[in-house]
């Protein structure tokens, strides 16, 4: 059952990108007791994500559009989010 | 320019490698952070390191100078190059290396 955090990052990155691939996954649990784990259960996440916006732009480029994005989740309210961003090939 | 801003343009650009780290190379406090010291470890560059957990000033004041909200942050000649899964991916494509080749940055001692 995906928390309320990955729950709103899959709604903005649907909203914002229409991807063709998403996968929000959650780590937490792998980094549960150390620095960084707030206890939420939501704190270390990847995303996964392959959408047209992304075609043509550079890696800084593309996780620059995926952070902002998500507004104040990346860094604030989650502690870690690891993003492999990509353009549909053909 | 704020003071914080100064100290961060002062940094990158005293030093030809940078890395905006939590913890130490040698104690990183964090999993992206400890990533990102195996990777400048591997290219065999000398880099310097600030741990922002022992300056909140630049802890806060990095995230706004690149418009960048996490850390590991990495600066080679004062250009910001990205965060630790930037690095991994140019790493593995060889990018990396290579634009410390055209940088011309000094190797590690070894």
């Amino acid at each position: 059952m995906a928390g309320p955090v990955q729950q709103e990052m899959e709604r903005l990155l649907k909203e914002a990108f229409s991807p063709t691939r998403l996968d929000v996954i959650n780590d937490s649990a792998k980094h549960a007791g150390h620095s960084g784990d707030d206890g939420s259960g939501e704190s270390h996440f990847t995303v996964v994500i392959e959408a047209p916006a992304f075609a043509d732009k550079s890696r800084l480029e593309r996780q620059r559009m995926v952070n902002r994005a998500l507004g104040d989740i990346p860094g604030e309210r989650v502690h870690a989010l690891a993003i492999q961003a990509s353009a549909p090939t053909s | 320019m704020s003071d914080t801003n100064q100290r961060i343009a002062d940094i990158v650009g005293d030093n030809d490698v940078v890395l905006f780290m939590k913890g130490t190379p040698l104690f990183p406090q964090c999993g992206f952070s400890s990533r990102a010291v195996a990777i400048l470890d591997h290219c065999g560059v000398a880099y310097d390191s600030v741990d922002v957990l022992q300056d909140m000033e630049i802890r806060q004041g990095i995230k706004a100078y690149s418009d960048w909200p996490t850390i590991p942050q990495l600066y080679v000649k004062g250009e910001f190059v990205g965060g630790s899964d930037i690095m991994m991916e140019m790493f593995e494509a060889g990018e990396l290396q290579q634009m410390m080749d055209e940088k011309q940055v000094s190797k590690a001692a070894s």
